[in-house]
Formats: structure tokens, sequence, C-alpha cells
């Protein structure tokens, strides 16, 4: 029969300094899940850009460009529209990656438990988990983003750039949601939040249109949401027509939203684990 | 405060609160290292919020808590990385393999590549799981899954070994293998914490228990000293028909049957304890009174929970 011999050599110190090291830990188990579930969101990843450019960039870019000369602000409608949909697919991943995962890793699967059995914090839950999101929403911007230049419409090295500000513009959105989704007692708060939340500032915060053709209340509603910002930033860097001053307040907008959102993450998961 | 480093659990006045709920009602209590100690208690008695703070992720709401002569709230994770948790519910990857479960968790230890794949056999050999290694966890049994983690908690060599109703919702083999698992950690000095509600199982695994009811502890001892102290050495058990049970409960209490020292009725049967059962049964078959069905046994946890508490310990 079996016995349990003492490990050979001694384990090494308690607990993991500094703490990149154990929040890689968590991403760690991520990266681990993904690598057997990665087929199932590979097609919807791919499929969608391109899709969404043929439709919108190329199908009613032709119909804007012919009754609107010199198109949107002098660009051709897939010129306009690109930019805003790699902006705008940070969120979309953003808003499932930091809502049902989150929450099923306190309530279903319980996974956070297990971590914090061990000598992991929920500092560490919080950035590793964040860390995957952010991940997950580079992987869909990149497709988005090589898509959107495989069509043309890239034009600026600047574009380099603009990854990581679409990159940012989902973390913007992960954080606050990620810390949100801790609180949730269930998953319908998250339909809710996606109809009313996501869909409606996927459609008005400039992704399709300058959000000049809105009510003036509207936009200053648009001015308020992470989206705009984000779009706004993405545009100038893809077209490689920078406004400093401006773009300088879209990420300082962006970063600050971050940092807000993680501060609350950190809070509504101890509450969450920490009974 | 305790300085001696074989008392791996300290508590005193240990209180825990939810609200207005009082889960913990201010409990002492010292596990040695060594020792597999017992919380035994139907649910709600206050076990599994013991445990969550002894697992360092609840903060106690009063009283004092060591835990390997650290204090949880300023060293939470270095205590947690020298404990081994079996949570009540299952909380393992069900996307992963078996193996991969007891890789991913290794790492939150900083354990190297080569003592994580070192430990990981030998482990998946102790909770024989070794065939099934590179399956997916979600297929596995019930029993397979608690082995797993059992596994997953011993994977940092812990001290102490905390186990919240290892054997809850599993079938009597797989119980029995679970059991088997956990003495022989014992027998290899491991430390064991457990909580359950079967007597069954306290009374193969614990050299010292706790009866706990209402956050508070009825008793302390060995199985044996609280079967001595709270018991008769046996049992006799009346069953009557379904109605009929209290008016034979009055006639048998009038004058206790031979040995007796008391009387515990139930809906459906009538418990004589007593020191010598079959003593007892002829008495009562002497006064002319048949019971439908008749069992002497010897005392168990189970009398001494019924006695101390007025209910049973059945979940």
């Amino acid at each position: 029969m079996t016995t349990l011999a003492a490990p050979q050599a001694a384990l090494p110190t308690p607990v993991m300094e500094p703490a990149w090291l154990r929040w890689r830990a968590v991403y760690a188990h991520m990266w681990r899940t993904y690598t057997h579930t990665w087929r199932g969101t590979i097609y919807s990843k791919v499929l969608e850009p391109v899709l969404f450019l043929a439709a919108m960039g190329v199908g009613l870019g032709s119909l804007v460009n012919s009754h609107h000369h010199g198109g949107l602000q002098g660009l051709s409608y897939l010129d306009f529209v690109a930019p805003g949909l790699v902006a705008a697919s940070g969120m979309q991943t953003a808003s499932f990656e930091a809502t049902w995962p989150v929450l099923g890793q306190i309530k279903w699967h319980r996974t956070y438990f297990g971590m914090l059995a061990g000598p992991l914090t929920v500092s560490d839950i919080v950035t590793g988990q964040l860390a995957w999101i952010t991940t997950s929403i580079a992987t869909s911007t990149g497709v988005y983003l090589a898509a959107a230049a495989a069509f043309g419409a890239v034009h600026s090295w600047l574009a380099l750039v603009a990854f990581p500000a679409a990159v940012l513009t989902g973390l913007a959105f992960a954080a606050p949601v990620a810390a949100f989704a801790a609180t949730a007692q269930n998953d319908t708060t998250f339909s809710m939040f996606y109809r009313f939340g996501v869909v409606p500032l996927f459609l008005f915060s400039g992704t399709f249109f300058p959000i000049s053709q809105l009510p003036r209340w509207m936009q200053y509603v648009a001015y308020a949401t992470p989206l705009w910002h984000g779009v706004a930033l993405t545009r100038d860097l893809i077209l490689g027509q920078l406004r400093a001053l401006d773009d300088v307040g879209h990420l300082a907008y962006l970063v600050g939203l971050t940092v807000l959102g993680v501060v609350l993450a950190r809070r509504t998961f101890a509450r969450r684990l920490v009974t | 405060m305790p300085t001696d480093p074989d008392v791996l659990v300290h508590a005193r006045g240990l209180v825990k609160r939810f609200g207005d709920f009082t889960a913990v009602d201010g409990i002492d209590v010292d596990v040695h290292r060594g020792e597999a100690f017992g919380f035994l208690g139907p649910n709600g008695a206050g076990k599994s919020s013991t445990m969550r703070m002894v697992g360092c992720v609840s903060p106690p709401t009063a009283g004092t808590l060591r835990l390997l002569g650290l204090d949880p709230r300023t060293h939470g994770a270095q205590i947690r990385a020298r404990l081994g948790v079996v949570p009540q519910e299952d909380n393992l990857d069900v996307e992963l393999t078996v193996r991969e479960n007891l890789h991913v968790y290794a790492r939150y230890f900083g354990m190297p590549r080569a003592l994580v794949r070192e430990r990981t056999e030998q482990l998946l050999d102790f909770v024989q799981l070794t065939e099934r290694a590179d399956d997916k966890v979600d297929p596995l049994s019930g029993g397979m899954k608690r082995r797993l983690t059992i596994a997953r908690a011993l994977v940092n060599d812990p001290e102490l070994l905390l186990l919240d109703e290892p054997t809850t919702g599993l079938d009597p083999q797989a119980r029995h293998v679970v059991w088997d698992r956990l003495y022989r950690l014992k027998q290899r000095g491991v430390t064991l914490v457990l909580t359950t509600h079967y007597m069954d199982e306290a009374e193969q695994l614990c050299d010292r228990l706790v009866v706990m009811d209402g956050g508070r502890f009825a008793a302390e001892g060995s199985p044996r000293e609280l079967i001595e102290r709270w018991s008769t050495r046996e049992v006799l058990e009346l069953r009557f028909p379904p109605g009929e049970v209290a008016a034979y409960a009055s006639k048998i209490g009038d004058r206790l049957p031979a040995t007796s020292e008391r009387l515990e009725e139930l809906p459906d049967r009538l418990l004589v304890y007593a020191q010598d059962g079959d003593a007892a049964l002829e008495d009562v078959l002497a006064r002319g009174i048949t019971p439908v069905s008749s069992l002497v046994r010897r005392s168990s946890l189970e009398d001494v929970f019924l006695r101390l508490t007025g209910r049973q310990l059945i979940d």
C-alpha cells in the first residue's frame, strides 16, 4: 500500500515575495484553464471583426460615402468606424470576462476560495484576474486591429500605440465591472447590465457616428462614459491625427477609471471572500 | 498567549457574529501537534464558522486566536501557507485534469517545478488517483473528487490539515477510503482538525472532540471519555407502534428497569440507558410490556449528543 513520504527537498519560504509572483500564480491558473477552452472562443474572436468591418465599414460605408461627399470628418466611413469598433471590442470582451467568470469563481466553481485557502491574498486574486482579463481583451482588440489593417483602415504607425489604448479602454471597463460582479447574487443582473449598459454605449459613444449628431444633452452623457473616451483616443491614434490636450484627457480618464475599479474590486472581493 | 510551539490552534473566548446572529459564541480550544481534533455538531452549530476562522479566511469578531503561534489578523497569508484546507464544498477546477489541479495549486506556494512534479505523483498515488491523472475532474465520482481535494490540500506538506465535513455526501464505501487515507496521515503525525456530523467518523478519527451546539461547546473529551461521562455502558432500544411511545415512556418511567439510569423518548422508539441492557430488557418484559422489537447496543456519541442537546444528530 502507498505511504506518503515527506517531500525530499525542504519547502520554500511560505509566502512568495514580491507580490507579482503570487498574482502570476493566479494568472497561470487561468491560463491553464484557457488551454482547455480556447477552441470555443476563437471563431467568434476572428469572425466577429470580419463580419462587422465588412457589413458596417464596407457595406453601410458605401451608402454613407455616396451620400456624404468626403465621408465623415473628411474620412471614408470604413476609416471612421474601424477604430471605433476596435475600441468597442475591448469593452465587449471586458464586460463578458469581468462578469460571468468572476461570479462563477465566487459562486459556482468557488475557485477563488481555493486560492484564498493558500498563501494568496484578495489583492493577488484581483490583480491576477484583471491581468488575465487584460490578456483576453488584448487578443480581441489585437485581432480586430489586424482585421482593420487587412481592410485597409489603418493609416499610421501610431496604430501600434492604438493597440494599448484599446486594451486600456477594455481594462477601464473590466476593473469596475469586476468590482460590481463580485457583489452580484446571481447572473440576471449581468444580462440587465449588458442590455441597458453595454449595448447603448456600443451604439451611442461615437463608434458608428460622431456624437455631434446626438442631441446636446446626450452628448454630455457620452462625455461621461468610458467608451467615448476610448473610441476617441483609439481613433486619433489609428488615424494618426493626435489632438494633444484632448487625448491626454482621454488617457487620464481611462487610467483613473481603471485605478478606481481596482480599488473598488479589492473591497468588493474582500467583502465576498473574507466573511 | 501560548509560547508552546506544539499548540497549533489556540482560541480563547472566540466569537463570530454575522449581524445579529452569533455563529460562534465564545469558545476556548487548544489543539496540539499530532492530534486529531473534531468538532461534532448538527448543521448550524457553528462548526464551519469556526473552521473558517481557523483557516484565516474569516476574521474573529472577538476573542483571541493564535495559529501556529501567529496572529491571523497580521500573518494570515503566512499561516495559510502552512495549512491544508479541505472545504465542505469541493472547489476543484473542473475544466482541468486531475494532475493539473495539483500543479496549478502547488504554484500558489511557490514550489519549484521539479518538486511540484515529484510531490504531485506521490500524492496521486497516496489518494489512489494515478490512473485518472490525465482525466478531467468533472466526470469523477464524488469520492474521487474528495480524495483529489485532500491531495491538493497536502501539496504544501501542511503542518495542520483542516477538514470541513470531509465525507458528507459520500457513499459508505467512498467514506471508508477517505477515512483510511486520513488515518494514514494521522499515523504520519499530521495534525487533523475536522468537523463532522457523523458519530462514526468522529469515533474513528478523533483523539479528542468537542460537541458543539448553538455556537458553544456542550462537552469536550475523547470519544470514550464523553461516552463514559454522559452516557451509560449500554442502551436498550424499544420500538413501539407510532403514537404509543409516550404512553409506554411514562409507564416504564414510573419505575426505571434494572440497572437503568434514564429514558429518552424519540418519535418512534424509547431509549433506556442502562449498565446492563439485557437485564433491563428482562425487567421490561417481566412487567408484561411487549415492544414491537428490541435491541441492546453499546452507547455511542449519538447518545452523548442526545443527552447534551436533547436532539438527534442526524442531518
